[in-house]
């Protein structure tokens, strides 16, 4: 985009105060609670008076906190585990089918990302309580799959729309059955979208907050549930310290997974 | 060698909605046959090519492996080497790695597998590529890993579909030579696919036309080429020229065919005396000439006002270069190139 403008320095200036503007929009807010997580205060405070770590020491001595923080883990990595391989497979059929069928079965696909969090999570509820799954740790599971299937498709399609898919015809008349030839030919190519893939449909669990409420309880509440809890009855600072940590791990490992890929 | 097959393709037929890919097609193809599906696109012969390979289903209609019906037998477990128009390679995999796909695929002992590999490439004159990247490759290369890997596990059919369409023309013209010459000393079943007609004749123990999903003519190269059986045919396989039968007149004067001509611009000469009494004459005003470095290519306008195309050997046409447009011109052929087509209009 500035290269466009190579020569106006005005264009230039005003490009990038607007560029830091729009960052410093999007990241300030995020920043707030760092030093929030380090205050000394039994109160939300900014800025803070004085420092301390008891925060912190608060978050990683509570049994309920820790148990939450493993149950999203879990959560998190189950989902990409089962999500990113259906969905892998529900794009080579899409992509395979084409007209109009591919795009009516896509829309399909993709509605739990565009329909509000909250009626999907009340759906789920009454499905899941017929099958007496509410509670569970699998019932929850099921409704972030649920989620995290269209953030995959989202990744994977383009990168199959790109595919040659006169690869998989060649594995194929070379003798490779349909699982050799998308395990041996497509998986190796799409490293990187799957790469992606599992980190967002990771993400998509490790951020969701509606569907636990309603339908995670007790020892199987995640990490989002807890702080949306703990919100409402009181406000100290541990959550400052638990999004502090949150913002460090999830900057973390898109910082790997990014470097990786650029390697 | 290796054991090769024959194939037969019984009323095979395949439609996509309104549109007929393959119209009751029937084939029979030898056991070590080179035969060439020749058509334009849209004629159905890739079609035809993809069912053999097992990735169309025909509507209805049998295709048989020695007697074997191969119908609905997946595409892998067919045994049969298919060379791709892009050439398919894996690009994740080395040379090596692409060619010793199926073996490993095939279970086949790793060093065994090796072995074959490094044979197959050096039977391609690939040897010492072995361990290169597929995008290191020029296109004259990838068309051969594309070739050896069709071949190392020693298929009983191989398909090729138009798989010299990328390269430039000499290294097209040397591919066809080889690709004739691997052909021979393997002895396999090739059904080869092109929309090139010198491609077809070179190549060739037998070649079918296809036309709207239906094979027009299946004869030797030269059959095709002399006596095509449709104006179709006739046309397709080179400048042919279909006269109608009141325009031809027979230099000794007998009476000509009742029915319409085929003559191939070629088989014109200028000069009378190159031609047998028996042959035949036309008239016309010269419209347009063009040195094409071979030979002259006219442009005849007939009496009837039917245009036809001459063309003369460089070697043969000292007086062309002085042809003025619009002057009056006789074009002569003998009788062995004029050949009636029945039913044909001009």
């Amino acid at each position: 985009m500035l290269e466009a403008y190579p020569d106006n320095r005005l264009a230039r200036i005003l490009l990038w105060s607007f560029c830091a503007l729009v960052m410093a929009f999007l990241i300030l807010p995020t920043l707030v609670v760092v030093p929030l997580s380090f205050s000394a205060s039994n109160l939300l405070e900014f800025p803070p008076r004085a420092y301390s770590l008891r925060w912190y020491e608060a978050f990683f001595g509570s049994a309920t906190w820790m148990a939450a923080l493993r149950t999203s883990l879990i959560l998190g990595t189950l989902t990409a585990m089962i999500a990113v391989p259906l969905g892998l497979l529900a794009c080579i059929s899409m992509n395979r089918l084409g007209g109009k069928a591919a795009v009516a079965i896509q829309g399909v696909l993709l509605t739990p990302s565009i329909v509000p969090g909250i009626l999907l999570a009340i759906g789920l509820f009454f499905v899941l309580a017929a099958q007496r799954l509410v509670g569970t740790l699998f019932g929850v599971l099921v409704g972030h799959v649920v989620l995290a299937i269209p953030v995959a498709c989202i990744v994977l399609l383009p990168a199959l729309a790109r595919f040659d898919w006169n690869q998989v015809q060649a594995a194929r008349s070379l003798g490779a059955n349909w699982a050799r030839a998308i395990g041996g030919i497509i998986v190796p190519q799409l490293q990187i979208s799957l790469l992606s893939a599992t980190l967002m449909a990771f993400l998509t669990s490790l951020d969701e907050s509606v569907i636990s409420i309603f339908v995670a309880s007790g020892q199987n509440s995640t990490l989002p549930k807890l702080m949306f809890l703990s919100l409402r009855d009181q406000i100290d600072p541990t959550i400052a310290a638990i999004s502090t940590l949150w913002t460090v791990i999830v900057v973390a490992v898109v910082l790997i997974v990014t470097l990786r890929q650029k390697s | 060698m290796m054991k090769s097959l024959p194939i037969t393709i019984d009323s095979v037929r395949k439609t996509y909605g309104s549109y007929v890919a393959l119209d009751d097609v029937s084939l029979d193809i030898r056991a070590g046959e080179f035969l060439t599906l020749l058509g334009p696109s849209g004629s159905g012969k890739t079609t035809l090519l993809m069912a053999l390979a097992g990735f169309v289903r025909p509507d209805s209609g049998r295709l048989s492996l020695d007697d074997r019906d191969i119908t609905r037998l997946a595409p892998n477990k067919r045994d049969i080497g298919i060379v791709f128009q892009n050439y398919a390679l894996f690009p994740h995999m080395s040379v090596l790695a692409n060619v010793e796909y199926p073996l490993v695929l095939r279970k086949t002992p790793k060093a065994e597998a090796r072995q074959r590999a490094l044979d197959t490439l050096a039977r391609v004159k690939l040897d010492g590529l072995a361990e290169r990247n597929i995008a290191a490759l020029s296109g004259g290369q990838r068309q051969r890993v594309a070739l050896a890997r069709a071949i190392v596990f020693e298929p009983r059919v191989m398909l090729m579909d138009e798989p010299l369409s990328a390269l430039d023309k000499n290294l097209r013209e040397t591919m066809q030579y080889e690709i004739r010459r691997l052909h021979d000393d393997l002895g396999i079943t090739t059904i080869y696919v092109t929309h090139d007609q010198r491609e077809a004749l070179i190549m060739s123990d037998r070649v079918a036309v296809m036309n709207s999903g239906r094979i027009q003519q299946i004869d030797t190269p030269q059959r095709i080429y002399n006596h095509p059986s449709t104006r179709f045919v006739a046309e397709f396989m080179g400048e042919a020229n279909i006269i109608a039968p009141g325009l031809v007149r027979r230099i000794d004067g007998a009476d000509a065919s009742s029915e319409a001509l085929m003559i191939r611009a070629e088989s014109f000469h200028l000069d009378a005396k190159l031609v047998g009494r028996d042959g035949v004459a036309l008239e016309g005003t010269l419209r347009a000439k063009a040195f094409r470095g071979e030979n002259w290519l006219l442009t005849l306008a007939l009496d009837g006002g039917q245009e036809i195309l001459v063309c003369i050997p460089a070697a043969l046409a000292t007086g062309c270069a002085e042809l003025a447009t619009g002057q009056r011109l006789t074009a002569y052929a003998p009788a062995a190139k004029v050949h009636a087509i029945p039913g044909a209009r001009a």
